[in-house]
């Protein structure tokens, strides 16, 4: 295989084609992603023992740098390495060293001396994940875990898991991701696992204003209506209004938004009477989604939430796996 | 030299175990390890009389070899019903270098604190590397050490010789 280091599904894989840092869902293949399932499934075991670490990642240094705010994704990633008995270093970049006015690649250089093997990013930029991939030390594993309104790739693949153990397959489902497309680095990264996992239609339903335009090149059919784009829904994905990345009006109001595009119960009994409501949290009740959808029977909101430690296990131990492997290829 | 037919080392293996558990009653567990110990652990199952269900263990999460090999790509997930204070009998197919076991011990323990463990397995081919042992073994047989010995399942189950590159 060829190695393109600018090309973001390559620069994730080793030589011989497996996963050494996580940075997108763009690119990566259908044995890649069904592996990744695989792993964070055989996780899902591990946490219903009392004993709920494995040694995996034992005397490894773990650090989230999240240069934005998050608590649930950065409190997932925190448990899930404390799980594979790695130590993990948490540090609020938002409000530290960067805001006294030191580089990106001053606190990199500063942090690979501390001799970390693994760096979690969140960021408000898109591509700041992969810049930081491009430049750590050798067997620094880097995973994204947000980077502007690029990509969300965890993220996506616990919903991906949580569809998964929902439904048992990818084949014949038909999938709706509702709201704030344009802003959501979920929904491109839930779209690409989507089509390479071979769903059987993935929808993207909001106002234009909210609907990037190059969304259908993408592999998703646009719907502005959302009564008609439920239709025959397998699986529905609730999308949050992202309020603090909105600079322009490109909403008449939240009353408005949830008229035309929140999930009501009304709206729910037009897709097939099977289908499972996700939302990536945190929920706005009342804007995009009425409280009696998101506590009610075919909500697995929570079931998603749970899914993401295990999820985080997952590609946390393939990425430093990686990372380690082919130094000293030896049979046991 | 030709290999053994495994279903005639099972019978030895099965007849070992009626004469060290004569009574064969809740307190003991069996456990299989991926991928061959779980077919050849599922084939000694069907012909006792255990009274509890079969455990299957997948040691991927407690291999030694992490950090050279990364993780094993076929990750199966561990199943075992209540181990505490059991008798556990925990099966594979090879036994070489013993890290296998020593990992699927660190497993076991991490469900709880079994009775007693009595190791079981189909070959011993020596090569130990650590100070462990099987309590039942269904053949011991020398190889040179650039020799595996293959187990393919589950139906029907034989051996073959791998020969490494050296």
């Amino acid at each position: 295989m060829t190695m393109n280091p600018l090309d973001p599904s390559q620069i994730q894989l080793t030589e011989d084609g497996r996963l050494k840092h996580f940075l997108t869902t763009e690119g990566l293949s259908k044995e890649i992603l069904t592996e990744i399932l695989d792993t964070a499934d055989s996780f899902i075991g591990t946490q219903a023992r009392s004993v709920k670490t494995v040694p995996l990642l034992r005397g490894k240094t773990v650090v989230n740098l999240f240069f934005e705010n998050s608590t649930r994704t950065r409190s997932t990633f925190e448990l899930a390495a404390k799980r594979l008995s790695a130590n993990i270093l948490n540090l609020d970049i938002a409000r530290s060293a960067t805001s006294k006015g030191e580089t990106l690649m001053d606190t990199l250089w500063n942090l690979e001396s501390m001799y970390s093997d693994m760096f979690v990013v969140r960021h408000a930029d898109s591509g700041a994940a992969h810049f930081i991939a491009q430049h750590v030390t050798p067997n620094v594993a880097v995973i994204n875990a947000g980077d502007g309104r690029h990509a969300h790739p965890t993220q996506a693949m616990l919903d991906m898991l949580t569809i998964r153990r929902e439904k048992g397959s990818f084949e014949n489902l038909t999938v709706a991701i509702v709201g704030d497309i344009l802003h959501s680095r979920v929904a491109r990264s839930q779209i690409y696992a989507l089509n390479t996992l071979g769903a059987k239609e993935v929808r993207v339903i909001g106002p234009n204003t909210l609907l990037p335009q190059e969304i259908e090149s993408l592999g998703a059919k646009a719907y502005n209506n959302m009564n008609q784009g439920l239709k025959g829904v397998d699986v529905i994905i609730m999308l949050r209004l992202q309020k603090e990345r909105m600079q322009n009006a490109l909403l008449p109001s939240e009353a408005e938004f949830y008229r035309l595009y929140g999930l009501s119960t009304d709206k729910l009994a037009l897709a097939n009477p099977d289908a499972i409501v996700m939302h990536p949290g945190p929920i706005n009740r009342g804007v995009e989604i009425e409280s009696a959808v998101a506590d009610g029977p075919q909500s697995v909101i929570l079931k998603q939430v749970s899914n993401g430690i295990p999820m985080r296990m997952a590609v946390m131990a393939m990425a430093m796996g990686g990372q380690q492997s082919g130094q000293n290829k030896e049979e046991v | 030299m030709s290999l053994p037919q495994p279903s005639t080392l099972i019978d030895n293996m099965i007849a070992e175990v009626n004469q060290r558990f004569p009574t064969l009653n809740e307190s003991i567990v069996m456990v299989g390890i991926h991928t061959g110990g779980a077919w050849i652990a599922n084939a000694m199952y069907q012909k006792l009389n255990l009274k509890t269900p079969l455990g299957l263990l997948d040691i991927s999460f407690y291999r030694d070899d992490f950090s050279q090999n990364g993780l094993h790509p076929q990750v199966k997930s561990s199943e075992l019903p209540d181990i505490e204070g059991k008798t556990i009998i925990l099966v594979d197919d090879v036994i070489m270098s013993g890290r296998t076991i020593r990992a699927a011990m660190n497993e076991l323990f991490d469900y709880g604190r079994p009775k007693e463990i009595v190791l079981a397995c189909l070959l011993d081919v020596g090569h130990r590397e650590l100070p462990i042992q099987a309590d039942i073994v269904g053949s011991a047989i020398d190889r040179p050490s650039n020799q595996r010995i293959k187990l393919s399942g589950p139906e029907p189950l034989s051996l073959s010789t791998v020969t490494l590159d050296k």
